[in-house]
């Protein structure tokens, strides 16, 4: 298979696949025991299905990291209005393009996991909402949608079990908000990307008002293997609160960069100097962003003790977030990659709140000051005050990714801001 | 269901539903907030009004979040001004402060809170953002770089007046309040709304467009004159001149509302050449200024005797007024009064609001004068229907009404002829006696609205020379006619009107107070 890199510390569920364009037509899918487990999920009831996913402590690769199963469970038990399942394919992290490849080349696994939760939480009508730059993935999904309709796994009275459910491709414009939860919910409906106050929660009140749950791509992918084989199988990869694997989209200045599918509990160091066959023209490390733009930064000592799962990268002052793992080497500009992340912020608040409308712009403006030689000292203690005003006083979390990097770059790369500045004043003064 | 929590230390007791701000401003506590506006949906964006509530995790917006028993809300703690001191800085990192040449400068809620609660020197060095000077169409300008993008505008105009013109523009700090291409705000009925409810300079009424400094305006409430909806406003006024109305809130009338029909018809109360003293005319073309107890001798003198009553008043004047009126009539041996009202076809319905309309009458109390039994007379142009009247032979009294559209001839036979008004017109060349009024804005009095609601008005303006208000000087010819008191306050005038006329009877000044007072009888127009 030809996909770019691949390491035998790798333990594939989820990308077997990945490289083998064979995969995305439903004859083999299926011939390679696909669909399976929808129809031993279709055979049980909701509630039970449910209860596996429980047992299996699989959480949400979106970002967060909510335990699936229990999110499920929020869901009305009696069906007084139509349910929604949303998947968020809206991929749009800095660092992360994990659901772009599950979807270009095992469109039917994602269709599959789609179909169980949909039973699950007693949705009759599932919407995948891709990113609209995914040409390739929409293309690919549209295609597998067409197909399990005309094979009878999607529409009505699914495998014969009494069970009508619809899936929907619904292409994005363009909005790194669109993939939070409630703005999806609000651009699914023809409305401006913005997410909604909380509460009423998406179970109660979500698309089109009516009980609604969200799941990331991948979260959606693991449901056919788990419902397959079991929760406790499940637990043999990964620690006991992040059992499972995980894809790990590993960008930067290692030889290898690529997805990389692991149990979760790896050794971030191992996963750069061994699977990923270490760090770029034999460079040394400087930093690691292990979950995505919106993670804290750590060094290369932190980054050395980090271990791959929700606990782990807490413990290092870090969050694993969707497992995107930026590498910096000692070449980097750190302040010049904080700006640009920010800058990122800037482009896609929303705007609603206005911590994160004026303080987005207004961070950018700072580091790019600092960039350009005209920082002060004082400049420095604004970003970490005013970031932290943006924390915790919005209605979503993009507020918070900024102070994130910012705060984390400043406490531990000081030096190189001050380097800036000080540059700056001497050119001044001459 | 009743539910009990301590904000700032006190117990509060407030209906299940309510919101955290709400319940505040029931003990006096004003949370700050901008895009929160009690007649619209709350998107709790602007995220000032947060406040702490022990237990929760974050600070709470109060704009959103329900009380709940046992909660402990507070609005002044170190971390709720804490938070509304970061947020104020982020709105003064963009905001331009030309306060200076700014027409909301004086009455703005980013220059009060930041005076209140803001920092003492922002901590921004970069370029601000520039959008610079748009035109909306209507009465409306916006200024782009004052904007706090509360978005209350476009709700305004998409729930309340349900006529999408307005919209936000691309996103993050890019945002901007915009219209659908050149379509603006031009045909809307209600647009002036949203510079009232704009907290700060970014839409500002070109009519008022640097006209006057907020705080050189008194403040004066009173009535809208423009339909029989009866808004309750306030007079804004400088150098003895009403120079703009705003509405003033009462959920029973017009919620926070009013048209801009009745918004820009404010420019008659200014008009100068008002008759300052009272006349008499010698009947050869020769007349003169005397004062009043002359000339209400005079009058009295020449009523005796002089045969039935035809009198012609204004929807216009008030419900002290026309009661006067009618008793005079009554005390000189009776006859008919007439009134004449523009009537507009439709009626124009604020759709997020309905109980509010700009109502086909458009004069404030046509309500009021059917009441107290006055025929409605005349076009719906307010023209005509004066035949009978103009060539009278008996007392002929005119009240209010400017007889525009009738001839120099008019009550030219006319036993007396007397004419009460602000301004001078041909039809009262033949009046003996000419009697200067004031205009509503000039006296105390109430009118009665579309609904039978009695609402009081206040003056905001001194009256010119000698001009009374009209239920004065009925009141004391009656006075003179009759056993009756003579009336010293439109308190008076008001009482002695609920003790004639059953419809307003147990009613007082007291009870009607600022927020009205129905009448007690079913309402009904006559030709609806
Ligand atoms: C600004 C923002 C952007 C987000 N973008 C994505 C995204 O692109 N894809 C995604 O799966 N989750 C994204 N999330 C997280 C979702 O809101 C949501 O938590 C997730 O889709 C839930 O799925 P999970 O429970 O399967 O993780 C984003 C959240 C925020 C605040
Ligand atoms: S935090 Fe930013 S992106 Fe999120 S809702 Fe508020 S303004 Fe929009
Ligand atoms: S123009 Fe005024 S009302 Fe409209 S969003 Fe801006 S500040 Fe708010
Ligand atoms: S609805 Fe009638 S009373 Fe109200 S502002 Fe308009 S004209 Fe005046």
């Amino acid at each position: 298979m030809a996909y770019p890199y691949v390491s035998d510390r790798e333990v594939r569920l989820l990308s077997t696949y990945f490289g083998d364009p064979k995969q995305r037509h439903i004859e083999t899918y299926v011939k390679r025991g696909g669909y399976s487990a929808l129809e031993k999920a279709l055979g049980m009831g909701p509630d039970d299905v449910v209860e596996i996913v429980k047992s299996s402590g699989l959480r949400g690769r979106g970002g967060a990291g909510f335990p699936t199963g229990v999110k499920w469970s929020f869901m009305p038990k009696e069906k007084k209005k139509a349910h929604y399942l949303l998947c968020n394919a809206d991929e749009s992290e800095p660092g992360t393009f994990k659901d772009r490849e599950l979807m270009r080349w095992d469109p039917h696994q994602l269709i599959e996991g789609c179909l169980i939760g949909a039973h699950a939480i007693r949705a009759q009508h599932v919407y995948i909402y891709c990113r609209g730059e995914f040409f390739e993935a929409n293309q690919v999904l549209a295609r597998a949608v067409e197909d399990a309709y005309a094979k009878g796994y999607i529409g009505e009275n699914i495998l014969d079990s009494g069970h009508d459910i619809e899936v929907t491709v619904h292409q994005g414009a363009g909005a790194y908000i669109c993939g939070e939860e409630t703005g999806m919910m609000n651009s699914l409906e023809g409305r401006r990307g913005e997410p909604r106050i909380k509460p009423p929660f998406p179970a109660a009140v979500g698309a089109f008002g009516k009980p609604s749950t969200i799941n990331n791509v991948e979260t959606l992918c693991a449901i056919p293997h788990i419902v397959k084989n079991g929760g406790e199988w499940y637990r043999q990869w990964g620690t006991e609160k992040s059992p499972g694997t995980k894809l790990f989209c590993v960008s930067g200045h290692v030889i290898k960069p690529g997805n990389y599918e692991l149990p979760l509990g790896f050794p971030l160091i191992e996963l750069i100097e061994d699977v990923c066959g270490g760090m770029k023209d034999g460079n040394a490390l400087k930093a690691v962003i292990p979950g995505g733009s919106s993670v804290p930064l750590i060094n290369a000592e932190e980054a050395r003790a980090c271990k791959l799962d929700y606990e782990g990268c807490v413990d290092v002052g870090t969050m694993l977030g969707c497992a995107s793992v930026i590498v910096m080497d000692e070449t980097t500009d750190i302040v010049k990659q904080v700006r640009r992340m920010v800058d990122f912020y800037a482009h896609e608040s929303c705007g609603l709140c206005t911590p994160c409308r004026e303080g987005t712009t207004w961070t950018a403006q700072i580091l790019r000051r600092i960039e350009n030689g005209k920082g002060t000292e004082d400049d420095l203690d604004t970003l970490m005050e005013m970031t932290q005003n943006m924390v915790g006083t919005t209605i979503c979390v993009l507020s918070d990714s900024v102070a994130a990097p910012v705060q984390s770059s400043i406490e531990k790369f000081r030096d190189e801001y001050l380097a800036l500045i000080r540059r700056g004043e001497r050119v001044g003064a001459a | 269901m009743p539910v009990t929590l301590t904000i700032d230390g006190q117990e509060v007791t407030v209906p299940k539903g309510t919101t955290i701000l709400e319940a505040a401003k029931t003990i006096g506590q004003q949370v700050p907030h901008y895009c929160y506006h009690p007649g619209m949906s709350s998107p709790a964006m602007c995220r000032l009004c947060l406040v702490e509530v022990e237990g929760a995790p974050k600070p709470m917006p109060s704009c959103v979040t329900t009380v709940m028993d046992g909660q402990v809300v507070h609005t002044q703690s170190e971390e709720a001004t804490a938070s509304r001191k970061a947020v104020l800085e982020f709105y003064l990192v963009n905001h331009p402060l030309d306060c200076p040449i700014c027409d909301m400068s004086g009455e703005c809620s980013l220059q009060d809170y930041v005076h209140e609660e803001g920092r003492d020197s922002g901590r921004s060095r970069e370029p601000k953002r520039v959008f610079g000077r748009d035109d909306f169409g209507g009465d409306v300008l916006f200024y782009g770089d004052r904007c706090v993008m509360c978005t209350r505008c476009v709700r305004f105009m998409s729930e309340v007046e349900q006529d999408t013109r307005l919209t936000v523009v691309d996103r993050g700090n890019r945002s901007v309040i915009d219209t659908f291409f050149e379509e603006g705000l031009d045909g809307t009925n209600w647009h002036g709304n949203i510079v009232d409810i704009c907290p700060v300079g970014a839409l500002v009424s070109k009519d008022f467009l640097h006209k006057a400094r907020a705080w050189d305006l008194e403040h004066t409430p009173s009535i809208c004159t423009s339909c029989s909806q009866g808004c309750n406003i306030d007079l804004h006024t400088r150098d003895n001149l009403v120079q703009r109305l705003k509405p003033r809130e009462n959920l029973d009338v017009n919620g926070w509302w009013m048209c801009d029909h009745g918004r820009e018809n404010y420019e008659w109360i200014n008009q100068g050449t008002r008759i300052e003293a009272p006349l008499v005319r010698d009947g050869n073309g020769g007349s003169k200024a005397v004062d009043w107890k002359e000339v209400l001798g005079a009058l009295l003198e020449q009523a005796n005797g002089a045969g039935a009553v035809k009198a012609v008043a204004s929807p216009l004047a008030s419900n002290e007024d026309l009661g006067a009126l009618k008793a005079l009539v009554e005390a000189l041996g009776g006859g008919e009064t007439v009134y004449r009202s523009a009537r507009a076809e439709e009626e124009i319905v604020l759709k997020g609001f309905p109980s509010l309309a700009r109502r086909k009458d458009l004069s404030a109390n046509t309500t009021g004068a059917e009441l107290m039994g006055l025929e409605r007379a005349g076009a719906d142009d307010a023209t005509g229907g004066l035949a009978d009247v103009a060539g009278h032979d008996g007392v002929l009294v005119v009240l209010g009404d400017a007889l525009e559209d009738q001839p120099a001839d008019f009550g030219k036979n006319a036993a007396l002829y007397v004419f009460l008004g602000s301004h001078e017109s041909e039809a009262s060349a033949n009046a003996s006696f000419v009697l200067p009024v004031t205009t509503f804005a000039e006296q105390e009095g109430t009118f009665t609205n579309v609904a039978g609601r009695v609402q009081r008005f206040w003056p905001g303006l001194q009256a010119p020379g000698m001009a009374r208000p009209p239920w004065l000087i009925l009141g004391a010819l009656v006075a003179e006619l009759t056993e009756a008191d003579l009336p010293r306050t439109a308190a008076d005038a008001f009482a002695a009107l609920a003790s004639a006329v059953p419809a307003f009877s147990g009613l007082t000044y007291d009870d009607i107070g600022t927020r009205g007072a129905l009448v007690n009888e079913p309402v009904q127009l006559s030709g609806d």
